[in-house]
């Protein structure tokens, strides 16, 4: 192997750069980002675990349809968002709603696509986030035609493209990488490898040594962190993003986290892991793990720690208060928005759902 | 047709020419597949357009068909106007996902924001004695997509205006090229553009209607010549744009014959044409005169080359059906 090859290759370990007491860990390629960076990222850390609790109860009470969790992935989740420019762009998947939030969308739009009102609810222009992906992988080869598309008019966009574990197995995914180091695109393509495709685990979707050494395989280079560790994944995906808006192309990163929670609300995860795995996971915790490194570092005390859940406390209650108002649905919409011009054979089925409508409201 | 517009040129050398007037017009427009580049495409659509446009605006991509559906929605979602090509119909299949869940439907999850102004060119059909998977009539698949507009010319001049507003549409297209005739020859008129939804009469009759498109218009015209010679005056309609259908057109042609047939040479069952049938007799059913009849392929797979000819609708395929179309005479 060449060293330009060797340089492509992930570590052995995952990078880490604060390990699960919160004591830094020195990395000779990756410097743990700023206090500072750490704090912000712990509060959002903490509204992200609110919200994916609030969500979970909303489902419970009937207000969401379904909510797949991020609790455990949240330090991916905003690490994913926050390391990313403001005219970046980032491909989401249903079980990324946090990192959704955190490039700015409100919860309440964020959630329109899991209540049921719409099939996305947040304007992706604005706020630069691709529509949250349910097909698996499909959303990596938007990515690259989109960073594609920037390439040739030479914007330093850079897009970031998110996925599970599962969906590395899926051909979107490799034509993905292809594409992507083929034309040395700007993308960086971050895999949170949770354990879990619903109930299949790791080892039934691949037998790579790991999932970031398929980065070489492309020509890309490929790195694996610790994606309970906030510190190490903001760094390696900075690192990933710089590389990427300097033109030299695509990487492959590959978290190690775990779903602590079932698949959604409609999956029973007893039926394929034992407790005491899921247990296990529990002292990696990666708001606990920030917590203690911050509080030793003498910049997190108990009034930021308090103001901190305080805010968390109000987007949760903004995001309950949102979903406990019901929304008026429009039928019309379901011809709005099918083509930009709606054709006279869609003008006459809305015609005829409508006099339905007003037959039934008549009756009612 | 205005002289200093107008040239005699095959269907392929059209669709070219489409490529090119629209790759100068607008600088969003991009054209990218498998072998489009140096080479111009197996059928030589895109013959010369890499040498003068540049690679930038168009280039081969890896051998992956979903690949190049998937990153074609990304750049139109990024402000290009990516035209792709699929080399063959059945070709196009591994990109069915990225066609169905999300060319179709991203304009309407994101309710307008984000609209794919893309074009998907598919060479099908049969009639050219390719082997497996080079033949397929594979239109019914994307018409019964709701969010696609799916189009096929059937003339030189249709493959040049239609392929020039499917790529200034803002809505994605699916680009179905009769590859049998791509080199069949017609005059060409830059200057007339042509509107996506809209049928054509091919051929003024006044007994029976027949209704075609794309490879089968010509069928059509070359049966309704032979019938011409036993006494009928048959009429043609060029369906064009399969959906949105264009209801109007179809029906008032029906109407004022009294008789249809539908010809395509896709599998009958739950077809394209099964689909006009269905419309014609629904919308057209007090001035019928007899049953809408329809003359399509078989439903079984394609035919290997030596015995396509069997499984192609051909002209007496046609008369013949029209003979049974409860004459008085």
């Amino acid at each position: 192997m060449s060293a330009a090859d060797a340089a492509q290759l992930p570590d052995e370990r995952p990078v880490q750069l604060v390990d699960e007491q919160g004591v830094s860990v020195t990395h000779e390629k990756y410097e743990r980002p700023p206090l500072e960076t750490l704090l912000a990222g712990y509060s959002a850390l903490v509204q992200g675990r609110r919200v994916n609790e609030q969500c979970n109860a909303l489902v419970r009470q009937g207000r969401l349809a379904v909510y797949p969790s991020s609790h455990g992935q949240e330090a991916c989740q905003i690490a994913a968002a926050t390391v990313l420019g403001e005219h970046d762009w980032l491909f989401p998947t249903y079980r990324d709603s946090v990192a959704v939030m955190a490039r700015g969308v409100t919860p309440e739009d964020a959630m329109v696509l899991l209540r049921g009102d719409w099939h996305s609810g947040y304007d992706s222009r604005e706020h630069c986030v691709a529509p949250q992906a349910t097909p698996l992988a499909t959303q990596m080869l938007h990515a690259v035609g989109f960073a594609h598309a920037a390439k040739l008019r030479g914007e330093e966009t850079v897009v970031l493209a998110m996925c599970g574990d599962g969906a590395t197995s899926e051909g979107d995914f490799h034509e993905a990488m292809n594409f992507a180091a083929v034309f040395g695109l700007p993308v960086v393509f971050f895999v949170q490898n949770n354990e879990f495709a619903i109930s299949v685990p790791l080892s039934r979707q691949t037998a790579a040594h790991s999932l970031a050494h398929k980065a070489i395989g492309y020509g890309m280079s490929g790195q694996r962190v610790d994606g309970n560790d906030f510190a190490a994944v903001f760094s390696v995906l900075s690192e990933a993003v710089a590389r990427a808006r300097a033109g030299s192309g695509p990487s492959l990163i590959e978290a190690h986290t775990y779903r602590m929670q079932a698949h959604t609300n409609a999956d029973d995860d007893t039926r394929y892991r034992e407790r005491e795995e899921v247990q296990s996971w529990i002292c990696r915790d990666p708001l606990t793990r920030l917590q203690s490194h911050l509080r030793e570092a003498g910049v997190l005390d108990d009034e930021a720690e308090e103001r901190f859940a305080a805010e968390a406390e109000l987007v949760a209650a903004e995001l309950r208060e949102a979903m406990n108002r019901e929304v008026s649905v429009q039928p019309s919409e379901l011809f709005e928005h099918v083509f930009a011009q709606r054709p006279a054979t869609l003008e006459q089925q809305w015609e005829l759902l409508q006099d339905e409508i007003v037959r039934t409201e008549a009756s009612a | 047709m205005s002289a200093d517009t107008t040239q005699t040129m095959t269907m392929a050398a059209a669709l070219n020419l489409a490529l090119a007037d629209s790759l100068v017009d607008d600088p969003s427009v991009l054209v990218f597949g498998e072998d489009v580049g140096a080479l111009g495409g197996v059928f030589r659509v895109t013959d010369g357009l890499a040498a003068r446009f540049g690679e930038d605006r168009c280039f081969d991509t890896p051998l992956a068909e979903s690949g190049i559906i998937g990153s074609a929605v990304g750049m139109a979602m990024n402000g290009m106007r990516p035209v792709v090509e699929m080399q063959f119909d059945a070709f196009a299949y591994p990109a069915f996902e990225q066609i169905v869940s999300h060319v179709a439907k991203m304009g309407n999850r994101t309710k307008g924001v984000l609209r794919l102004p893309m074009v998907i060119r598919i060479p099908f059909g049969g009639g050219i004695g390719g082997v497996e998977h080079h033949c397929d009539s594979s239109e019914a698949y994307y018409a019964h997509t709701p969010g696609l507009t799916v189009v096929s010319p059937s003339t030189p001049q249709e493959a040049y205006s239609l392929l020039r507003a499917a790529i200034a549409s803002a809505d994605p297209v699916v680009f179905m090229e009769p590859k049998k005739l791509y080199w069949s020859k017609g005059a060409v008129d830059t200057s007339i553009a042509a509107s996506i939804g809209k049928a054509a009469v091919a051929r003024e009759g006044n007994d029976v209607t027949l209704i075609a498109y794309g490879p089968s218009v010509q069928v059509a015209l070359e049966a309704a010549a032979v019938a011409a010679e036993d006494g009928r005056s048959v009429q043609v309609v060029d369906v064009r744009t399969l959906t949105p259908f264009d209801d109007e057109t179809v029906m008032q042609a029906v109407r004022s014959t009294g008789r249809a047939v539908v010809i395509s040479e896709a599998p009958g069952y739950a077809s394209v044409a099964s689909e006009i049938q269905a419309r014609v007799s629904e919308q057209c059913f007090e001035y019928l005169e007899a049953p809408v009849r329809k003359v399509t392929g078989f439903d079984i797979p394609f035919a290997p080359p030596k015995l396509e000819h069997w499984y192609l609708p051909d002209v007496d395929r046609v008369i013949d059906a029209i003979d049974s179309l409860h004459w008085e005479d």
